[in-house]
């Protein structure tokens, strides 16, 4: 190809980004920077026109408020804790359903069904089952002689942080499920063929063999999920506001931007919320090595 | 090293039959070739053998212990994949020997075994490469070391050269056969490849639509085939048929390119419908001559050898076999084909062959059974 004619196929390749780059431009660029501008102003919600620069202030203010670190800590737990359980359960769910078994399709599309309801349904379809006075969950282990009185699930302040997890973990771990079982099924059957002519004892081709081999699948599927948790907002403030003990960074930062109207402090929050969420991706990608795994 | 006895195997997919009572002996340290075209269920049979695939029916027996529901693993079989089925994560010497270790062998021991087979498969040197960092012959390799390196009772190959160029394929026939000769283990391959079949085979069993339809040697299979549709598999280029009708009451069978056949005798229960002559039993000779005529349509030139295309009615042409050009100019004109009683096979109307002890003036000198 001539110089002169890859410089036109580049110029036509930039003329057919133009549209999308002008809507990334616009909806994504745009508000983050504004909110990065507004996290050294002393704005106010009520008149956002009016502030002045108070350079770092909103973010020192942000670390030095004991919530801020609360909310982290809620964030992080929550995280780890939901992403590990749905990573497992996910694993062997997307196992079962990749061997033959009698109705794996039915199963398959089953399994979807928690997916595909809204958080906010889902949530306050758990938030009555778990009700302490009329949830059918106290009453069936009232029933079975378990507990004498109904357990306040979502109201003690020990138990929620498990409720909420307990809650993304039964919406989400479909989605770990599907990502997972695309990966199986991307291994070709023969290699298992192989370990079982091989002798290779059924634990030894999991640990070895399955497990590798699915290891960008399930790298990507943490990596999606734990950004997903990391900025998890409706299903705790559905089910608890601004509740100390499940409030997360997302929450922090709408509580100060909302609830208190303070532009310029929220703003800060969004963009600690952020920093936050993106040095986690970048832990993750090299963790995994999820750019170099790609290829094998 | 063993032999593997299949009685009335049968396998079917759903409603789909397969594989459909299949009755194979193949004796100690044989070489055994599964042929047939896609679709016949030679990979199932390899499969069932292996105990990758449960039969529905029928009993397969290895050294004479009737194995049927014993698990691959523990078959003393090593089967080498189309595919290779590397594990595409571990490097040359793991993949090779992966299967030891989990035997819980030393690890001294284990990399001593990987080192020789590597050495006699040549790809010592690429110890270190992960698979895909291999080309189609060096993975095929690796995979025979795989299976080599267990000292397996028998051998299954399962098209194992079909993802290699013709060069590469050549060679590594060769070295399967090479192999065979130096382990002398039972060995059964799977091929659709009819000359792989015939350089490698002891024995050929060919295989049409999950029943087999005849096993022999390969001369067995080339000079005495059963039934038309091994008469046509076996060979390259294959066999020329045309269709022809019996005159049973006058003792000839005639077809197009004015062929008339006078026989001897005749069956009046199995009428002759078709005849076959294999590229190689032909001789083009001047018009006039020989026992047909035909259209010398084209010629293809090897370099060692010719190819000629005759057309003798408007849907059949003939393939000859020529063992120098003929000069050009007679292409587009009519010309004579002669062979010999002996090169006529005969079949009847449901493909069976008719033994041709009844053409006239062959029966002393005809090889044929």
């Amino acid at each position: 190809m001539s110089a002169r004619l890859a410089r036109r196929d580049h110029r036509d390749a930039w003329l057919f980004l133009l549209p999308v780059i002008a809507v990334i431009l616009l909806v994504a660029v745009w508000p983050l920077a504004r909110t990065f501008f507004f996290s050294f102003t002393d704005a106010y919600l009520d008149e956002p026109s009016v502030y002045s620069m108070v350079g770092f202030d909103n973010f020192i203010e942000i670390l030095q408020d004991r919530s801020w670190w609360i909310a982290v800590k809620n964030t992080l737990i929550f995280a780890a804790i939901s992403v590990a359980i749905e990573t497992v359960l996910g694993l062997a769910i997307a196992l079962l359903l990749n061997s033959a078994i009698p109705g794996r399709g039915l199963a398959r599309a089953a399994i979807l069904v928690p997916w595909a309801i809204p958080v906010v349904v889902a949530t306050k379809m758990w938030e009555w089952m778990l009700n302490d006075q009329f949830g059918v969950i106290n009453k069936v282990l009232s029933g079975l002689g378990l507990v004498d009185h109904g357990i306040a699930w979502t109201a003690s302040s020990s138990l929620i942080m498990g409720v909420v997890i307990f809650v993304d973990v039964w919406m989400t771990t479909p989605f770990m499920v599907l990502l997972i079982l695309a990966g199986l099924q991307l291994i070709s059957p023969e290699i298992f063929e192989a370990a079982d002519v091989d002798g290779i004892p059924a634990w030894k081709r999991f640990w070895s063999i399955t497990l590798p081999m699915l290891r960008p699948a399930i790298g990507v599927a943490v990596l999606f999920r734990v950004l997903d948790a990391l900025r998890m907002f409706d299903l705790a403030y559905v089910l608890a506001a601004s509740n100390e003990n499940v409030m997360t960074v997302s929450i922090y930062a709408r509580d100060r931007l909302i609830s208190f109207q303070e532009l310029g402090v929220g703003s800060a929050a969004s963009t600690w919320v952020f920093l936050l969420v993106a040095f986690v991706a970048i832990i993750i990608i090299g963790v995994l090595r999820l750019d170099k795994a790609a290829g094998t | 090293m063993a032999s593997v006895s299949l009685h009335s195997v049968s396998k079917s997919f759903g409603t789909h039959a397969v594989i459909q009572g299949v009755e194979l002996q193949i004796d100690d340290g044989e070489f055994v070739v599964f042929v047939g075209p896609s679709g016949c269920g030679k990979s199932t049979l390899l499969r069932i053998v292996a105990g990758l695939v449960a039969p529905t029916d029928g009993v397969v027996a290895i050294g004479g212990d009737d194995v049927t529901d014993v698990p691959a693993s523990r078959r003393g079989v090593a089967f080498v994949f189309q595919s290779y089925a590397l594990y595409p994560h571990m490097s040359v010497a793991r993949n090779i020997g992966f299967a030891l270790e989990t035997l819980g062998m030393a690890k001294e021991a284990v990399s001593q075994k990987v080192l020789s087979v590597a050495r006699m498969l040549k790809v010592d040197h690429l110890m270190d490469r992960r698979p895909r960092e291999l080309s189609g012959g060096q993975r095929q390799r690796v995979a025979i070391g795989r299976a080599l390196v267990r000292q397996p009772e028998i051998f299954l190959f399962d098209e194992p050269l079909s993802n290699l160029d013709s060069d590469l394929r050549m060679e590594m026939r060769l070295e399967i056969a090479r192999l065979h000769n130096d382990l002398k283990t039972t060995m059964i391959y799977v091929t659709h490849d009819q000359s792989e079949a015939m350089t490698l085979a002891d024995r050929i069993v060919v295989l049409n639509h999950g029943r087999i339809e005849q096993v022999g040697t390969p001369q067995q299979l080339y000079h005495a085939p059963d039934n038309r549709f091994v008469a046509g598999f076996i060979g390259s280029p294959r066999m020329n048929f045309m269709g022809v009708s019996s005159q049973a009451t006058a003792g000839r069978i005639v077809g197009a390119g004015n062929l008339s056949l006078a026989l001897a005798s005749s069956d009046l229960e199995n009428p002759i419908t078709e005849i076959g002559i294999r590229p190689e039993g032909l001789r083009l000779v001047a018009e006039g001559d020989g026992r047909m005529v035909c259209i010398l349509e084209r010629i293809e030139d090897l370099g060692h050898e010719h190819f000629g295309y005759c057309r003798i009615s408007d849907d059949t042409v003939w393939v000859i076999r020529l063992p120098e050009a003929p000069s050009p100019d007679r292409i587009g004109k009519p010309v004579g084909l002669d062979f010999a009683d002996a090169a006529v096979f005969a079949f009847a109307g449901d493909g069976r062959r008719i033994a041709l002890a009844g053409l006239q003036k062959m029966a002393a000198e005809a090889p044929l059974p």
